[in-house]
């Protein structure tokens, strides 16, 4: 928002500044946009169907490549949650199942669910389909590396599913990983389960690093004419956050998977101090193990934040359209953007206060965290201040925008008890942990997904999905999911512990059992409806109903491609040229309630927009 | 390289150009090549890389309960009769060190579109990385068959043996690649792809010199890492 236009908020043009009198025809010069500095991309267009379709450069088809493998990996995690529930709520029932395969289900939900689920579809499968056609770009600028960037991630998938069938299974060390249990004997899938978990992670690392360039170079280097970093939508402001969080945290995780590769394969002791096992000394000695979770959580917690991140965007954009209102203080929320991804970076050890680490350090990292909470908590100010007064619909996208604001908060404030040292020593390790930070970083995301594949259906498939079908999957999803986790903050308070397999004859076996088997239900229930989704998009594809252009009368330039769905090369001939934010709605004397981030400043000069 | 000049976009000097570059659209680095760019970004992300292997190394020398062996012995090598320390290490540094210089000047006349020059440059530092591998694989050999072994040491703590060959190898492994792309790009070089304006094997897309830079940025990258290995380990 510059000062171009001189002092008044709202800009009004003077009609002499327009006019050019003899003719009546505008004035060019307040819609001057200097010419590209970077000329046109060079595409290369498909010659086949498998390069059309499987080894596709084409963003948008890569976007979708991710989408579909990252929710086949979340069914996964989906159904290894109900295996784990199934035993926690009703034990009579789970006879098939022993304590190995509990840990190995515990483990491999946690690790599919944050990395291979979330993380994948946040960045690979929204960026990859999102950042090109948001800011103005043909493609990805160097899109054979992200076509290899999926199928790095499609072998890492292939590798982590593959240690289901390995001789020991999967591994059960939790998704931590923590050494030394991780690689030794007697922890489940302590010999093929972790080693191929560990190369899927590298994989995973080297495929995501792949994209993210490609994510940040689109954003830093490609954009269309006009389109300034501050005219972005807060979508790709979360998404290239978030990447750039990836790019700097994930080597911590190679390192630690490098590291913990060779402990187990070569013997050497980075991570292994001397054991005794059985009164026999093991060969290693002299190693770390703190080493591990400092380098695991420099990873581990700007991770949450690549999840969150790119919620935190997108949601704006879906409020700012859906209440047909501008986002309160844009500034504001890229810069709270911004910081928090900055600030995730020295937070890491507030996962670490029961390590044994020293005490000052732990008052180190309760302050960083806590501050945390400040730029968090403007941006929940801003979504709500975007709502007050505006024009509201109420429909299926809303509904996951709201659920999100919802369990966002309620996840956020238990995350103020956890940052505490001395509030988090008796809760860590409890039930209480796992409400959190599935409140937090499971629901709130998810209910952002949710929203997304409702707003974002009819521009990738061309049809509106059905709003009957998606009020029914929002309202079970998110009363639901209360169901589940609002009982488990009380199990963390009266002390169950987390990881379990069974409660024996602690005093929590009757006063917990019939919460638990309550929770268990609620989950089984959420769980199904969840096909709910997928059963709309396939009656969807199959008898939907057409979508228009731009059905929500949107701002941002995926609406205005020049075909829907966008084909290849997303805007015909002709780049778009952007004047504006993408959040002039219901701007006074304006014609329509939205104002095209295309859309001249002549053509709007009786209105008030505002400057940008 | 002479300054870019950008249509309709006033490029300043200082801090101040680079707020009004930020500040602008299209590109935030005004007239540099997206594959530029992307090469810093990466290296970032690799010096993280690195920086967590080297901070491990520290933790983990500073954490194991046995003593530290002194790498002047260590790494000493007979000369003369002579034990002379950081002999090799200092051979291989100067050859790195040295193979940087040639691929700055390939890097000036491949601008000069010097097709020649640049090719046999390039060929120069493809060979400098050759032999550094070369003498690293000596040196791994030497220490072996000293009995060094990533799981045991017999001058003292066992991680001495860890670190010393995932973090040489690792950084072997980057240079390797470097001195394959190396090759790679002298043959286009010489067979005139540029020129041609033939197209790449695998992203089908038109090349240009600056291609060579952003070889040239990885090649620098990994012959300052190698400084700072060279500080930690051997001079430490």
């Amino acid at each position: 928002m510059s000062d171009e236009y001189g002092n008044n908020k709202s800009y009004q043009a003077q009609s002499s500044e327009v006019m050019d009198g003899s003719t009546g025809s505008v004035n060019p010069d307040i819609d001057y946009v200097r010419p590209s500095e970077v000329g046109e991309q060079e595409l290369y267009h498909p010659h086949s169907f498998i390069e059309k379709w499987v080894f596709c450069q084409d963003a948008k088809v890569i976007g979708v490549q991710y989408f579909l493998t990252a929710v086949f990996t979340g069914v996964v995690g989906l159904i290894l949650s109900w295996l784990m529930r199934l035993q926690l709520g009703f034990p009579e029932l789970a006879g098939f199942m022993t304590a190995e395969h509990y840990y190995q289900f515990v483990t491999m939900h946690g690790m599919i669910m944050v990395v291979y689920f979330l993380t994948a579809l946040f960045l690979g499968g929204f960026g990859n389909y999102l950042i090109p056609l948001m800011v103005g770009a043909r493609d990805m600028v160097f899109p054979y590396v992200n076509m290899l960037s999926f199928w790095m991630f499609f072998v890492a998938v292939a590798v982590l599913m593959a240690s289901f069938f390995v001789p020991g299974g999967p591994t059960g060390a939790g998704w931590t990983l923590y050494p030394p249990q991780t690689i030794l004997e007697g922890t489940p899938g302590a010999g093929m389960g972790i080693l191929l978990m560990l190369i899927s992670l590298s994989l995973f690392v080297i495929g995501f690093t792949m994209g993210g360039l490609n994510y940040m170079i689109t954003i830093l280097q490609a954009r269309t004419r006009g389109m300034t970093l501050m005219r972005m939508p807060l979508t790709v402001w979360g998404i290239f956050t978030a990447t750039v969080l990836a790019m700097l945290a994930f080597p911590a995780l190679l390192v630690s998977a490098i590291m913990m590769t060779l402990d187990k394969v070569l013997q050497t002791s980075f991570f292994m101090p001397t054991i005794l096992k059985a009164g026999e000394v093991l060969e290693y000695g002299g190693g770390s193990p703190i080493l591990f979770q400092h380098l695991f959580w420099f990873f581990g917690h700007p991770e949450v934040y690549i999840v969150a991140l790119p919620a935190f965007g997108i949601v704006s954009d879906l409020i700012s359209v859906h209440a047909r209102k501008n986002i309160f203080g844009y500034r504001m929320m890229v810069w709270a953007i911004v910081g928090i991804g900055a600030l995730s970076f020295f937070v890491w050890a507030h996962h670490m206060y029961v390590s044994g680490m020293n005490p000052w350090f732990g008052f180190f990292f309760a302050t960083t965290t806590l501050i945390i909470a400040v730029p968090t908590a403007m941006k929940v100010y801003n979504w709500i201040l975007t709502l007050w007064r505006g024009n509201i619909r109420i429909n299926v996208v809303m509904l996951w925008c709201l659920g999100f604001i919802v369990t966002f908060v309620n996840g956020g404030i238990t995350g103020i008890f956890l940052g505490n040292v001395s509030v988090d020593v008796p809760l860590s390790d409890t039930y209480f942990v796992i409400a959190h930070f599935h409140m937090v970083m499971g629901i709130a995301p998810l209910m952002v997904i949710m929203g997304a594949v409702y707003h974002w259906f009819p521009l990738v498939a061309g049809k509106m999905l059905d709003e009957g079908l998606g009020k029914w999957h929002f309202w079970i999803t998110f009363l639901g999911a209360y169901s589940i986790y609002f009982p488990m903050h009380y199990l963390g308070f009266i002390g169950v512990p987390r990881r379990y397999f069974e409660m024996y004859d602690s005093p929590y076996m009757t006063s917990a059992v019939g919460m638990n088997e309550f929770i268990s239900i609620a989950a089984f229930i959420v769980g199904a409806a969840q096909f709910i989704l997928i059963f709309n998009i396939i009656k969807t594809l199959k008898t939907g109903k057409k979508a228009e252009q731009n059905p929500w009368k949107a701002n941002s330039l995926e609406w205005y491609t020049s075909t829907v769905p966008p084909e290849h090369g997303n805007f015909g001939d002709r780049l778009p040229v952007v004047h504006r934010w993408p959040y002039d709605f219901s701007v006074p004397g304006a014609k329509e309630d939205y104002i095209p981030q295309t859309t001249a400043p002549s053509e709007v000069i009786h209105t008030e927009v505002e400057k940008t | 390289m002479s300054e870019p000049k950008i249509d309709g976009f006033e490029l300043k000097p200082g801090f101040k150009g680079m707020a009004s570059d930020t500040a602008s659209d299209q590109t935030m680095f005004k007239g540099v090549h997206w594959g530029k760019a992307m090469m810093w970004i990466f290296l970032l992300s690799d010096t993280f890389v690195f920086s967590c292997f080297l901070i491990s190394y520290m933790k983990g020398r500073g954490s194991t309960p046995v003593e530290w062996p002194n790498p002047s012995e260590v790494f000493a090598l007979e000369a003369f009769g002579v034990p002379v320390p950081l002999l090799l290490i200092a051979l291989m540094t100067f050859v790195l060190i040295t193979s940087s210089g040639t691929m700055a000047i390939a890097v000036k006349y491949g601008y000069e579109k010097n097709r020649k020059m640049c090719g046999w440059l390039l060929l120069a530092t493809a060979l400098g990385g050759l032999t550094f591998v070369g003498m690293q694989a000596y040196e791994w050999s030497k220490l072996i068959h000293e009995g060094v072994r990533p799981w045991e040491n017999p001058f003292g703590a066992a991680q001495f043996g860890s670190f010393f060959f995932m973090i040489t190898g690792f950084h072997g492994f980057h240079v390797s690649i470097g001195v394959i792309f190396l090759f790679i790009y002298t043959y286009k070089v010489f067979a005139g792809h540029y020129e041609k304006g033939k197209k790449g094997w695998f992203t089908k897309l038109k090349g240009d010199y600056v291609e060579i830079e952003i070889l040239g940025l990885y090649w620098h990258f990994v012959d300052l890492v190698w400084v700072f290995i060279f500080a930690f380990f051997y001079l430490w």
